[in-house]
Parts: C-alpha cells; structure tokens; sequence
C-alpha cells in the first residue's frame, strides 16, 4: 500500500517536473478576467504571450466564483488584465488571496463611463438623452480606473464599455501599453499586433455605425434582458431597455415587467433580443405578451465557445450587429 | 378600490398566469407543509432544494434549458435523497433529520461539483429556476398536473398519513400502511418542491409550502382545519406580494414570502391557539 503511494507521489511528481517548463518560461504569462479581454491580449500579444481566462466562454462574471485553480493561475502571472468599472468586484479579493505580485492593467482606463440608468428609469425621459445625463452627474466618477468595491453590483456605473468598438480601441491601448510595461523586449512586436488590430476595429466601428444608421430611426428600439448594451446604445444610436436591470443577479419585480411590456406596445418596438449568459425565459413571456418578435441571441458580457458564432470581440460585434439589423429592419 | 386590485390582472397576461401558478401552488403545497409540521421535518423542504440541484444540473448538462429534463434530474435526485434518508432512520441508530442532513449535504456538494466541472460559470441556481413573473404555457402545465395528482394521493392517504403523525407506533401496529404511506408521502415533497422550484423558485417554493403551514396552527386544532388555513393565507400572501410586486416595484418572489411572513407573525401574535397575546391576557374565563 505504501509502496503503491510513493508510486503515485512520484509519478505525480513526475508529471508535474515535465509539464512545468513545457509552459513555455519565455513566453509572458498573462491572467485576463474574462473571455473578451482575453480575446484582445491574444490579439496584442500574440506568440509572445500566454493568456488565461478566468471567466470562460459563456460565463457570467457577474456571480463567479474563482476557484482555488484560479488562485494558483494569478498567483504565477506575471501580468493580469481587468476591465475595472466594478465589473469584477471579486477580483480585488482574489488578487490578495492568491498572492499575486505581478502588474495589472486596467483595460477602460481613459474610457469615459456612462452611468446606469436609474432603477425605475424604464421611462422615455431617462433613455432619451444619455448625453446630459451623464455629464451632468458625473461628479464622483473620476477613479474609474479603480475596482469598485461593492461586490455584485456595479454601483451606478455601466462597466459594459467594451461594447463600443470605440472603447474597445482604448482597452488594445492599455492593454498593448501593459504588456510592454510588463515584457519590455516584446514593445516592437506588441505595437505593430496593436496596430493591425486597432485598425481592424475602426474598419469594423465605421461598418457597424453605417448599418445602424440606415436602420429607420422608428426601428432603432429594443429589449434585452439585462442592461448591458448603453455603451452600444450610445455609440450607435439605439434605445435599449431591459428588465433585470444592472446585474443578472437582480430579480426584476412585477412593476419593471410591467412597465417594459407597456413601453414596448406604446413605442411599437419591434423586437426583443436574448443573451447568451441569462435565462430567456422571461423575454420569450414579455415577447409573447407584448406582441415584439424575438430577435435573436446577442452576446453581451462573454464570447461564445470557438465553434460557434462569436468566438472573438470582432466575431461577437459582427454577429450582434448582424442579429439588431435583421431583427429590427423588418 | 377594486379597480387598483384587478386592473393589473386585467391588463397583463404574465399577472394573469402568476395568479393561476400560485393558486395552483397554494392548494397543494401548504398541505403537505402542515404535514411535515405535524411530522417534525418542518426543515426539510429547504435541505432538500439542495438535494435537487445536482440532478436538476445533470438535467442542463445533457439536455440544456429543458423544463422537462430539468424536473425529471431533479426529482430523481430528491427522491433518492429522500428516500435514503428514510431508509436509514428507520434501520440505524441515526435520526431521520441527521440522515437527511448527510445526504443532502453529500447531493448539495456532488452538485456543486459537477457544475465547476463543466466549467461554466453560469450561476446555476439563477439558470435553472424560475421566477413567477416568468411562467410559460409548459410551466404552468406542470404546476397544475403535479398539484392536481398531490391533491387526489393526498386525499387517498389521509387517514393513515394523518394518524402516524400523532401516533405512528399505532399506525405500525394495526396496519402495514405506515411505511408505504410515509414513502408517497415523501414522494409528493420533492414532487412538489421541484414543481415549485422550476415554476416560481427555490424561495418562494419552500417559503409557500412551510410559513402558511406554521401560521395555521395558530389558528386550528386538527389538521384538516389548518390544512384549510393554510391553503386560504398561501394565496392571500401570493395575490398580496404580487399586488405589492406591482405597485411598489420590489421583486415578486420575496415580496409573496414576505406577506406569508407578516401573516405568520400577526398569527403568532393574535391567533386564537395559543397566539401570545392570548396568553398575556389573565384567563378569567376560564376559571369561572
């Protein structure tokens, strides 16, 4: 038995002394908190880099949990990239935990943070002009490089800001300028991946805004089922609504479903999209109800897994773009 | 007044099928609270919503969203636990409120596991069950066959379910009804409880089978009575916290419980079987 033990501590042992440099020591050793950011540091770092993504494809990084595995991942990194805005408010306790000593770069740093839209904003008067509500309120919106510390929910900022390709160009700045500060030999390569790839983002912004435009502005309405699409809204010029409001954690009450099944036949909007990280459920009920087709599957806060439609940011600004239009067209 | 009350109902559908999915819950899950009460395993609706989860799990690994594989993995997986749990407090030393504890914490934590496994991060509890304000044509079908076939075995088993809650050692010894009746039984819980769960949600399932229960028996001495109150106070709660949901905009699950709370503890005080304030008052006419 004992015999049989040392076997196995050895074979594991063994394992493990061979798995170790197979890792590639040279290689930058990068932890992205979820499977979007994960997708940009590929794209930035590519060879040089060995990126880990701790909410996976699908995921939800509004309730997850890291795992001890999680832990040990950080804890070897030699640089972690976060979205910041609070989106993941678990991140600060993990960071402490796992002992991670390595850099961090704040993807939205720079990004110009909308608020959340009030609780009980279902209302034409809180979506119609996200411009001065914002700038008007923004007093105390100035750290927003910074982990909010409330741990599920966001606070009152939209920490969805990858959702304007616009943003997304500023997260591969600070994600090219982290991966330099942190691999300085590596600067060349990183800012001419950078390169190439901001400039697919700007040629995929300018055919993203040309086809929301020829949208009729009538059509430019629509429902999902959390409120993670402002940043697009704003960018592109939709109005967005949604039922469980700022997290996917929060349970909507009868009031909000309410309200949106009112605005919906009021304002004629004509379709309701689903999210590949929540329970359609709900929408397919408001849908029925309120007479608003649905539209599809939009990606908001994770990719899809890689044989399917939205494996990376552009794949997933492409499909939701192609879904919105062929939703709201008819 | 009455405008205020029914207008919600009269212009939303998902009000509409609300009110019908908790009438449909009221009639059948209070009684089988009242039972359980009677019976001592009062905690029992809440170990065994986790006893589901690893079943109603391996239901969505396999078939995904489906209502059908959902309730199918996690009524399995309740009645075994259930089911083991009995058998080990009827044939060890260990009482049946510590077997079920195991078990359950043993199905709880597989379930746990085989989620992480998996690797989505998906919060599953969120994923696979319901909320009130959600229930589809396939989900109110459910509630309604699965409160229809608990009334009719209940009504069947009655006597002998009654009689071994107050005295099971006579049950045993003139009939051999005492187990078979107590295995139906359990199997009308978990029924129950996952048609609750995937219908309306962990907290409202377990919370409209044992509050409304446990405030009857403020207010009736057989079971038959507090059967009946129990029935009436779970749908006044549920018409109460929708009402509430829809007025004051707070979500409707905790909203229905929380007027099932009020209820308990305004019976608590006031109810006519031993309500506190009952007790406090000198018992003058009883001594006359």
């Amino acid at each position: 038995m004992r015999h049989r033990f040392t076997a196995c501590l050895g074979a594991a042992l063994l394992v493990l002394g061979v798995s170790m440099p197979a890792h590639a020591a040279d290689k930058l050793k990068t932890v992205a908190s979820f499977s979007i950011l994960g997708d940009m540091v590929k794209n930035v770092g590519g060879d040089r880099v060995d990126v880990v993504t701790l909410v996976g494809p699908n995921g939800d990084a509004h309730v997850f949990r890291p795992t001890p595995a999680d832990a040990k991942t950080l804890a070897k990194a030699d640089l972690l990239v976060v979205n910041g805005l609070g989106f993941e408010g678990w991140m600060e306790r993990l960071e402490k935990s796992s002992g991670f000593d390595g850099q961090t770069a704040v993807a939205s740093k720079g990004v110009t943070p909308l608020k959340m839209i009030d609780e009980d904003g279902y209302h034409d008067e809180a979506e119609a002009d996200h411009d001065d509500h914002d700038h008007a309120k923004g007093e105390d919106h100035d750290d927003h490089g910074e982990l909010a510390a409330g741990h599920h929910h966001h606070g009152d900022i939209d920490p969805h800001a990858w959702q304007d390709l616009a943003n997304g160009e500023i997260y591969v700045v600070n994600i090219r300028d982290g991966l330099i500060a942190a691999d300085p030999e590596g600067k060349a390569v990183y800012e001419a991946n950078a390169e190439k790839y901001l400039a697919a983002l700007k040629a995929e912004n300018k055919v993203v805004k040309a086809t929301m435009a020829a949208l009729p502005k009538d059509h430019r309405r629509l429902i999902t089922s959390h409120d993670a699409f402002g940043y697009f809204a704003k960018a592109y010029g939709l109005e967005i609504l949604a039922p469980e409001a700022a997290s996917t954690e929060d349970e909507p009450s009868a009031q909000d479903v309410a309200n949106i099944i009112r605005q919906i036949r009021k304002d004629k909007i004509p379709a309701v999209f689903l999210e590949n990280i929540t329970n359609p459920k709900l929408l397919e009920q408001i849908s029925k109800e309120s007479g608003a087709k649905i539209g599809g599957t939009l990606y908001s806060d994770a990719l899809s897994g890689k044989d399917s439609t939205a494996p990376t940011y552009l794949d997933m600004f492409k499909h939701n773009v192609e879904t919105l239009n062929a939703g709201l067209s008819s | 007044m009455i405008d205020a009350l029914v207008q919600p109902f009269i212009e939303f559908a998902f009000m509409r099928r609300a009110l019908v999915g908790s009438l449909a819950i009221s009639l059948t899950a209070p009684p089988i609270g009242v039972l359980l009460m009677l019976r001592r395993m009062s905690l029992m609706g809440d170990a065994m919503g986790h006893a589901i989860l690893p079943g109603a799990a391996i239901g969505y690994l396999l078939a995904g969203l489906s209502l059908f594989a959902m309730s199918l993995g996690g009524f399995a997986a309740g009645l075994a636990v259930a089911m083991a749990a009995g058998l080990v407090a009827r044939s060890t030393v260990i009482r049946e409120d510590a077997s079920l504890a195991g078990f359950y914490l043993l199905s709880l934590s597989l379930g746990v596991m085989l989620v992480s496994i998996r690797g989505s991060n998906v919060d599953l509890l969120h994923v696979l069950f319901g909320s009130v304000l959600a229930l589809d044509d396939a989900a109110l079908l459910l509630v309604a066959a699965i409160a229809s076939v608990s009334l009719v075995t209940l009504a069947v088993i009655y006597r002998p379910l009654v009689l071994e809650c107050f005295d099971p050692h006579f049950l045993r010894s003139v009939s051999r009804w005492s187990s078979p009746t107590h295995l139906i039984f359990l199997v009308l819980v978990v029924l129950n409880l996952v048609a609750g769960f995937q219908a309306l949600g962990t907290l409202m399932a377990v919370g409209i089978m044992l509050l409304p229960a446990i405030s009857a028996r403020f207010w009736a001495d057989d079971a038959a009575g507090m059967i009946g109150v129990s029935m009436v106070a779970a749908f006044a709660s549920s018409l109460i916290g929708l009402l509430f949901s829809y007025y004051v905009n707070v979500p409707t699950g905790p909203a229905v419980i929380l007027a099932c709370g009020a209820f308990y503890l305004a019976s608590m005080l006031v109810g006519i079987r031993g309500g506190v304030l009952w007790r406090l008052m000198p018992a003058k006419h009883l001594e006359a």
